[in-house]
């Protein structure tokens, strides 16, 4: 698997790390938690065990069990416990075990977190990062394995997220804790374990929020990011996706086509400008995403292109994503997601596109 | 030491030493406020059928003397958390009656500005934090409130705390369950308050709840319980103040459940067919507002004729409201988009106000 470090480095970064993501996002909690001591991590099992994906390994023991702690096994009410912390003044960072844990906690979710800010007419703002592993690609069943980024997207007062390297995971964890507003951390489950290079801020900034100050005024929240350059068509993904498609633009570099894979990182709020600026230049598209098709987020994609782009398209939006069953479980799970064969498939159909 | 038991109000009481005299000035306070209350409601019950009022609207109609009992026993600094029936509260916790009516006619001059509407009255000043649309919504927050405090500073009788009102409903819902254990488990500084009055909408407790009795809920969770006589203003007092005082003092939650009777339907849209003749003749016949005049009058605190200046005083203070509601400004398409984050947000493409209509 091709993992592709930014193209847009950071700034100002004085020290790059070999890490898996796991290792990223553990680092940008400890970096966090060091910066503000507001700053709260809770959740089923994130103290003394480390959380399932081991992403808050050693934090309790490095900032004490009032600041990391462990919740009943009560989803509804870590994620209320998170909004009345949040009206006290901290700013937490709760995790919920697996991505579909998060049903039972919708009603604090949605009808509670993301409203306050209004509801309060801007007295409670919410600064709550709900860590969320996501998406499919580790054997897991369904519960374990849901890709749910349109049903946060559709909330407003939410923004969700999701990294696609270990360098994302780190900036983009750091940026989601300190924007004010409540953020939806979707974490690639099939990628915490795959290592690139993470560019740090330097030493005496790492434990401070100046350097995600600093990245916030060059790369605001809602800002995609081009991870290869090409002419023939957008290949448009999030999270783990984002590696399948650069992967697959190797293949059709084989056969002369150049791809450009443009990394949404953030799902709401859509870069609109940026998916304009691509595929103005490359005249077509096809959004890849694990969520079945049906009111996935590859049709809001479409509709931006569509309103956007509609002069310059030379064939209509393809859409490759998993398709309208409960997530399967074992092997059924390869059949389930885009793979290098379908994308390669759905290029091909847009490069053959001739009008009727 | 943490007790399963139920107890009865009168020991917590005893316990606490709450047991003193009022004085006539308190007393009269209390039916000054209860009175206000039942003028505000039957006022906002009037705007509704006339349409001042729109979406839905649940009235605190017989639970005056719980409202003001509980409101009294407060601190400033105390965090609350309501329920959707939240008029009363907003106006016992010292917001404007006239903002409160305008919240309800959706003005810009309401409390939240006219966004929040009947059930969610919001001021972060007075430390409400809120009226709560959905059934157990707010019982997670409120714990999140109660940890907040119990990691700022140790215990003592100055420190906050926070009450968390709910309906008999509320208890057969997960969110309950979930947050009695969390603030039993860290010991929090929370009052649970259970206002029962007798119907879930339209569904008896007894048809909804498996344990009815429903102080003894805390018991799974070890927090005590008491049930406290809803339409006393005093007995529901003294019992929040001794739950608060437990709270503040040793840190640990406690329940009380106030019984109440609604006088109307769930709200106001509601005519309440499931209810009986002499059902609604005994919720009347228990109505707590003319019976604390009654024992004021006796007492002598009050005779009639003051009685009678108290309540057309509120009605005045209720007509100045309706008045200030209806002369405040509509919210204008221009402010839609406030508030839906806390900051301006780059990258957000439609995050403008819609397309005028055109008018020719």
């Amino acid at each position: 698997m091709t993992m592709t470090a930014d193209t847009r480095p950071r700034t100002p970064h004085t020290e790059t790390r070999h890490l898996s993501m796991q290792q990223a996002l553990n680092l940008a909690l400890e970096h966090s938690l060091a910066a503000d001591d507001r700053t709260l991590i809770f959740g089923e099992d994130v103290g003394r065990v480390g959380g399932v994906f081991r992403v808050t390994d050693g934090l309790q023991q490095k900032f004490g069990a009032a600041r990391v702690f462990d919740t009943p096994l009560a989803e509804s009410g870590i994620m209320g416990m998170a909004v009345g912390l949040a009206m006290a003044g901290w700013r937490p960072v709760p995790e919920l075990q697996f991505d579909g844990f998060s049903y039972p906690a919708m009603n604090q979710v949605i009808s509670q977190m993301a409203r306050m800010n209004n509801r309060s007419r801007g007295t409670m703002p919410m600064p709550i990062t709900l860590r969320l592993p996501s998406f499919g690609g580790i054997r897991a069943p369904e519960l374990h394995g849901e890709s749910l980024e349109s049903l946060f997207a559709h909330v407003p007062g939410l923004k969700v997220v999701s990294p696609s390297t270990p360098n994302e995971a780190y900036h983009l964890l750091r940026q989601a804790i300190a924007d004010p507003d409540p953020v939806v951390f979707m974490e690639p489950k099939s990628r915490y374990w795959q290592r690139g290079d993470v560019l740090l801020p330097a030493p005496s900034d790492t434990e401070s929020d100046a350097a995600t100050a600093e990245h916030e005024t060059t790369t605001p929240v809602g800002t995609s990011n081009v991870v290869r350059e090409g002419k023939h068509a957008t290949l448009i993904s999030w999270g783990a996706m984002v590696s399948t498609c650069l992967q697959v633009a190797e293949y059709a570099a084989e056969d002369g086509v150049e791809l450009e894979v443009l990394d949404l990182r953030w799902l709401k709020p859509i870069d609109a400008a940026g998916i304009q600026a691509s595929v103005s230049k490359t005249r077509r598209a096809i959004v890849v995403h694990e969520a079945p098709l049906t009111a996935g987020l590859g049709g809001e994609v479409s509709a931006i292109i569509m309103e956007r782009c509609f002069d310059a398209l030379r064939a209509p939006v393809e859409r490759v994503t998993g398709f309208d069953v409960p997530y399967p479980s074992g092997a059924l799970e390869d059949a389930y997601l885009p793979n290098a064969d379908r994308i390669l498939n759905a290029v091909q159909k847009t490069l053959e596109y001739r009008r009727g | 030491m943490p007790s399963s038991a139920p107890v009865t109000s009168a020991e917590v009481n005893q316990v606490a030493g709450h047991r003193h005299e009022e004085s006539a000035e308190t007393l009269i306070g209390f039916y000054r406020e209860m009175a206000l209350i039942r003028a505000f409601e039957l006022r906002a019950s009037e705007m509704y059928a006339r349409a001042r009022i729109g979406g839905y609207c649940h009235l605190n109609l017989g639970e005056e003397a719980t409202v003001v009992g509980l409101m009294d026993a407060l601190q400033p600094s105390d965090y609350l958390f309501t329920t959707y029936r939240d008029h009363g509260y907003a106006l016992a916790r010292g917001m404007e009656p006239g903002k409160v009516m305008a919240e309800l006619f959706g003005k810009t001059t309401g409390v939240s500005r006219g966004r929040g509407g009947s059930m969610h009255m919001f001021d972060a000043e007075r430390r409400m934090l809120g009226g709560y649309g959905i059934v157990g919504g707010q019982i997670p927050p409120a714990v999140g409130a109660a940890l907040a405090i119990s990691m700022d500073g140790p215990a003592g009788a100055e420190t906050e705390a926070v009450m968390c009102l709910m309906g008999d409903g509320t208890t057969n819902i997960g969110s309950f369950h979930e947050s009695l254990n969390l603030a039993g488990v860290w010991n929090l500084p929370i009052v649970f308050v259970i206002i029962n009055n007798r119907l879930g909408m339209g569904t008896p407790v007894e048809a909804a709840s498996a344990e009815p009795e429903l102080y003894k809920r805390g018991s799974a969770y070890r927090i005590p319980g008491v049930r406290v006589d809803g339409n006393d203003v005093i007995e529901v007092r003294d019992a929040a103040l001794a739950a608060l005082e437990q709270a503040r003092i040793e840190r640990r939650p406690a329940l009380i459940e106030a019984m109440s009777y609604r006088l109307r339907g769930h709200s106001v849209v509601d005519p309440a067919r499931y209810r009986s003749v002499d059902d609604t003749a005994e919720a009347k016949a228990q109505d707590p507002v003319p019976a604390f005049r009654e024992r004021l009058i006796e007492a002598g605190h009050l005779d009639a004729q003051a009685a009678t200046a108290i309540d057309q005083e509120v009605d005045l203070v209720v007509d100045d409201a309706v008045k200030f509601a209806e002369d405040s400004p509509d919210p204008s398409p221009d402010e839609l988009f406030d508030n839906a984050y806390a900051t301006d947000v780059a990258n957000a493409p439609r995050s403008l106000p819609g397309e005028r209509l055109v008018v020719s």
